[in-house]
């Protein structure tokens, strides 16, 4: 269908241009929650350097009244604020639509486009007559872009300024200075650009049981509800927000009523090898500990990793994936560490793993993951992305049941050790792999020595190698069986699908979004999106039954889907990929476009 | 190689201490170390040490490296948990552990190698933290189990089993604890039970993170003619700039009136240590003036021994980090989780 002749209320696109360490990033934030609260489905994506000031940065916003929330490249307004990327940012906006600029000084007549609609504002000489100081300069131009863009798209200036008035209610000088801005550019856009966007915003109401979260925050959230009590981290982007926002909740939730001290301990270690260590020490005393970080991160745990596999201690690693190898885009988002975390470590290991596909789930499988951590006495990791990490999703309200009761697996109280003849740690007394433990200081009869050195079922030192291979086989049975115990993959089906799309994570919007758009060609596909690892037994049916499984994932090397082919029946020609690993969340085009070419059709232009 | 257990005989006319147990009670399987490894005596100094200040063996957590000297763990108390953890990497499995349950007796084992090249960075940090426990590293100027390289610890000019030379300078743990803040810092001689078994008993009592360097000599590859760190090297060129008795609380009016001339300092719980300089006015709690005395002995070709530094009241990681006084582990779940109501009141706030 033609851009021009449908319906465009409550579905487009605004990119923000403007320059990293501005103060831009609360402003675009601003218009992206007024939207939210406007109940209408909105995204937004945050596309920033590896930088503290002075590189370009975007903010993409997409609203959709049909809840199609992934990243989309149709821009219908462009904000460019940033001079030194006017030429790209005007180059992207298709023809049509809307560039608004700083008219304070003149544009290059070269980057004037003719079928392009250009919107001035003086908006740098506004500021400057009604501000005082750069910097409030500088931040006040922010608000008044804000202002405008509320203009032209018919934002309620109403909820704005309710949202001005809870953020700054204890400093009037603050509100009175914001109010000004966003009425300075609200006014002008209203006087001189009133109706001249095709494309505006009306009230809804689909956000009433919603609320706007980053994945970081929803997990730092679940480890506070599952009862973690010790983290160790070592900063990296994407991952650090989660523990800042671990210590925000507790410094709310986690204090003693009583003497006020801190019911947890958050300890910033001196790299990750000394963060994933302090895990395992708390871990193996008993206490639900975790460790937030990223490719780069996850790479120094790996010897610590098989030790915690092998002497089998609970931990949780939160992986925020971004792109890689090395130090890669670290700003970015990707899913290239699908083999690294699965099989982290020297020697045979293989690892359970959870991916979360939004914010929401990011808070349920945190918890699932403590309890399948002590369950399986094993580490597991929650296996994220940037672009669910640290952007505000809008997202179903999380609940929680006061009846929940963690699950602390097969740990022994100084009765049950006090019964038995003998506690040997590493002994399967009933078959399902899974030994128990004891914890430090309990009771002398619980005492064992933990080593990742060889070890028999008994807990003693061995080179014997039947005796190793005794507990290595042991160990592969109980992860095994942790496969059935992982959150179910999520499968939607069309009718008599033969074609098959698998996702993973943060694709998952977009990939739901392609399965409608090819749909409406007549195109049925089934969907299935993978949530844990080992692969569950309906991950091998749904691919078994498909003729073809088209695995859409952002990585260069298809991991998910050589993962795939290594643990399950499925035989390699029924696989396929769709891959795209630039580093910027996952849009609906590049997965329509893919699963064309896989199936050889030419894309048929829409009359 | 599967490890012997020892033969368990009780003698009826052993001596018990306050919770009946004997010294049997705080040993460990049979060492498979060589035979006269510095590292073995270092263990029966634990052990007495442990008998001696009457802790219960299970309320103790021993922890150590990669290294012959990370085997020892298994050597004493088989009634504590033990954890052998990777190369250089002990430091943060205990700092985890002590977070979890600061209520615990922690003592960890590591190598010179271990600690001063591998784990270099770790054990500076658990420094820096004060990370509550017993820190004994049995330095004995290679890596033993990889049969002889020269470690960081190895002075320059000592030679090599095969005879080549160390032409580096040493990382001495012991100063360079001191310039790091650390709040208990003490140097022994695997070969001077009556020397390390106080070091040993203080350590544990000082609450933060007590340093017992030990020259640990290993007979094996580094016990030669022109090595500094053989038996024969640390007896004649060990010098004790302080002697270090250890009082634990309960004796405390008795022992006053034993030494009225030295000087005493009391610890968290209430314990004393006591000194009687050696070097006159050697000042254990003057940290500059302790390192300024190590470094003047270091340049004579002598190793200052003794408790050289502790700071009695320095504050540990659960007093830096505000802890609640019990044992995190032993917090119940209501308490930990905010429940229902107060995530409706949260969301509130995210819209
Ligand atoms: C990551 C890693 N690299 C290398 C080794 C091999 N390794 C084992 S023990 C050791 C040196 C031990 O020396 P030290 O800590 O001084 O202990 P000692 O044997 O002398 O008591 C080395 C290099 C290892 N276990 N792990
Ligand atoms: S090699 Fe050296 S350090 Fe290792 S056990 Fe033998 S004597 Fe001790
Ligand atoms: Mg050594």
């Amino acid at each position: 269908m033609d851009q021009n002749s449908r319906d465009r209320t409550n579905d487009f696109v605004v990119k923000i241009a403007t320059v990293n360490g501005t103060g831009s990033a609360s402003a675009n934030g601003m218009l992206m929650q007024a939207m939210f609260r406007m109940g209408v489905p909105v995204s937004g994506k945050n596309v920033f350097p590896s930088n503290i000031q002075g590189l370009p940065t975007w903010y993409e916003i997409r609203v959709n009244k049909h809840g199609h929330l992934a990243r989309s490249p149709n821009v219908d307004l462009m904000v460019a604020m940033n001079p030194k990327t006017y030429e790209q940012d005007i180059a992207e906006v298709r023809p049509g639509d809307a560039v608004l600029f700083d008219s304070s000084w003149p544009l290059e007549e070269e980057l004037f486009r003719a079928d392009v609609l250009f919107l001035g504002i003086p908006l740098s000489h506004m500021c400057v007559e009604n501000f005082e100081g750069a910097r409030a300069r500088i931040l006040m131009k922010n608000i008044a872009y804000v202002g405008a863009v509320a203009a032209l798209l018919s934002i309620d200036l109403e909820v704005l300024e309710e949202m001005l008035e809870e953020k700054f209610s204890a400093k009037q000088h603050l509100m009175d200075s914001n109010n000004v801005a966003i009425r300075l550019g609200y006014d002008y856009a209203k006087e001189h650009f009133d109706g001249l966007l095709r494309v505006r915003i009306e009230a809804m109401d689909a956000n009433r049981d919603s609320v706007l979260m980053t994945g970081n925050m929803a997990a730092a959230l679940g480890c506070v509800y599952a009862g973690a009590t010790v983290g160790a981290w070592y900063p990296i982007t994407p991952a650090t927000s989660l523990m800042d926002a671990f210590r925000g909740f507790c410094a709310d939730l986690r204090k003693d009523p009583e003497t006020g001290k801190n019911l947890y301990c958050i300890i910033q270690a001196e790299d990750e090898l000394a963060a994933i260590g302090m895990v395992l020490g708390a871990g193996w005393m008993g206490a639900r500990a975790f460790t937030p970080t990223s490719g780069a991160g996850l790479s120094l745990m790996n010897e610590f990793l098989g030790l915690a596999y092998y002497a089998e201690i609970p931990a949780v690693i939160f992986d925020v994936q971004r792109a890689g190898p090395s130090t890669g885009m670290p700003t970015r988002t990707q899913q290239g560490d699908f083999f690294t975390v699965a099989f982290a470590s020297h020697g045979d290991t293989k690892h359970v793993l959870l991916f979360p596909g939004d914010p929401t789930e990011c808070f349920y499988f945190a918890v699932k993951a403590f309890d399948l951590a002590e369950r399986f006495q094993t580490p597991v990791f929650v296996v994220s992305d940037l672009d669910i990490g640290m952007n505000d999703w809008v997202c179903e309200k999380l609940e929680w049941d006061d009846a929940f009761v963690p699950d602390r697996g097969k740990v022994l109280s100084a009765e049950d050790l006090q019964e038995m003849d003998h506690f040997y740690r590493y002994l399967d007394v009933d078959g399902d792999g899974i030994p128990a433990r004891s914890l430090p200081g309990v009771d002398p009869k619980g005492a064992y020595f933990t080593r990742g050195s060889g070890h028999d079922r008994f807990g003693r030192y061995t080179e014997d190698g039947d005796l190793y291979q005794d507990v290595v086989d042991r160990i592969a049975r109980k992860i095994e069986g942790a496969a059935e115990a992982l959150p179910p993959p999520e499968v939607r089906l069309a009718n008599d699908a033969t074609v098959g799309l698998v996702t993973v994570g943060s694709c998952r919007g977009a990939v739901l979004e392609a399965i409608e758009l090819l749909a409406e060609d007549g195109m049925a596909l089934d969907f299935l999106r993978i949530t844990g690892f080992p692969f569950s037994s309906a991950v091998e049916e749904f691919l078994l039954s498909h003729d073809l499984n088209i695995v859409v994932e952002q990585n260069r090397d298809g991991q998910l889907k050589r993962l795939l082919m290594l643990e399950t029946a499925v035989p390699k020609k029924k696989l396929a990929s769709v891959l795209d690993y630039r580093g910027s969340p996952l849009g609906a085009d590049v997965v329509v476009q893919g699963v064309r070419n896989q199936l050889g059709l030419v894309a048929v232009e829409a009359g | 190689m599967t490890q012997t257990a020892k033969p368990s005989v009780r003698h009826p006319g052993l001596k018990t201490n306050k919770l009946g147990l004997t010294q049997r009670d705080y040993e460990g399987t049979q060492s498979t170390l060589c035979a006269g490894c510095g590292h073995d005596s270092i263990t029966a100094a634990i052990v007495q040490a442990f008998f001696e200040l009457n802790i219960a063996p299970h309320r103790v957590a021993k922890l150590s490296g990669i290294g012959c000297s990370s085997k020892t763990p298994t050597y004493f108390l088989s009634e504590a948990h033990g954890f052998n953890s990777l190369h250089g990497r002990m430091p943060s499995i205990a700092t985890g552990a002590n977070a979890a349950n600061g209520k615990l007796a922690y003592i960890g084992v590591s190598g010179d190698g271990d600690s001063l090249s591998i784990g270099l960075g770790q054990f500076c940090h658990a420094m820096r933290r004060n990370v509550n426990m017993l820190y004994m590293l049995e330095n004995n100027g290679v890596y033993g189990l990889t049969k002889g390289q020269f470690s960081a610890s190895a002075d320059v000019g000592t030679k090599a089993k095969r005879g080549e030379e160390n032409q580096m300078p040493p990382i001495d743990p012991a100063s360079m604890a001191l310039t790091l803040g650390a709040s208990f810092v003490a140097r022994s001689f695997s070969g001077d039970r009556k020397q390390l078994v106080p070091l040993i008993k203080a350590g544990l009592t000082h609450r933060g993170f007590a340093l017992v360097d030990i020259i640990s000599p290993c007979v094996t590859f580094n016990d030669h003619e022109g090595s500094t760190k053989s038996y024969a090297h640390t007896r004649e060129h060990g010098h004790e700039v302080v002697e270090t008795d250890f009082v634990p609380l309960l004796h405390e009016i008795q022992v006053e009136q034993d030494h009225g001339a030295s000087t005493a300092v009391t610890m968290h719980d209430g314990s004393v240590v006591r000194f009687r300089s050696v070097d006159e006015h050697y000042d254990p709690t003057d940290r500059d003036a302790a390192y300024a005395h190590l470094k003047k002995l270091q340049a004579q070709g002598e190793v200052a021994t003794g408790l050289l530094f502790i700071e009695p009241m320095s504050r540990d990681l659960h007093e830096l980090e505000n802890t609640v006084d019990e044992p995190l582990v032993e917090v119940p779940f209501e308490k930990l989780c905010p429940g229902s109501g107060v995530l409706a009141e949260l969301q509130s706030h995210w819209r």
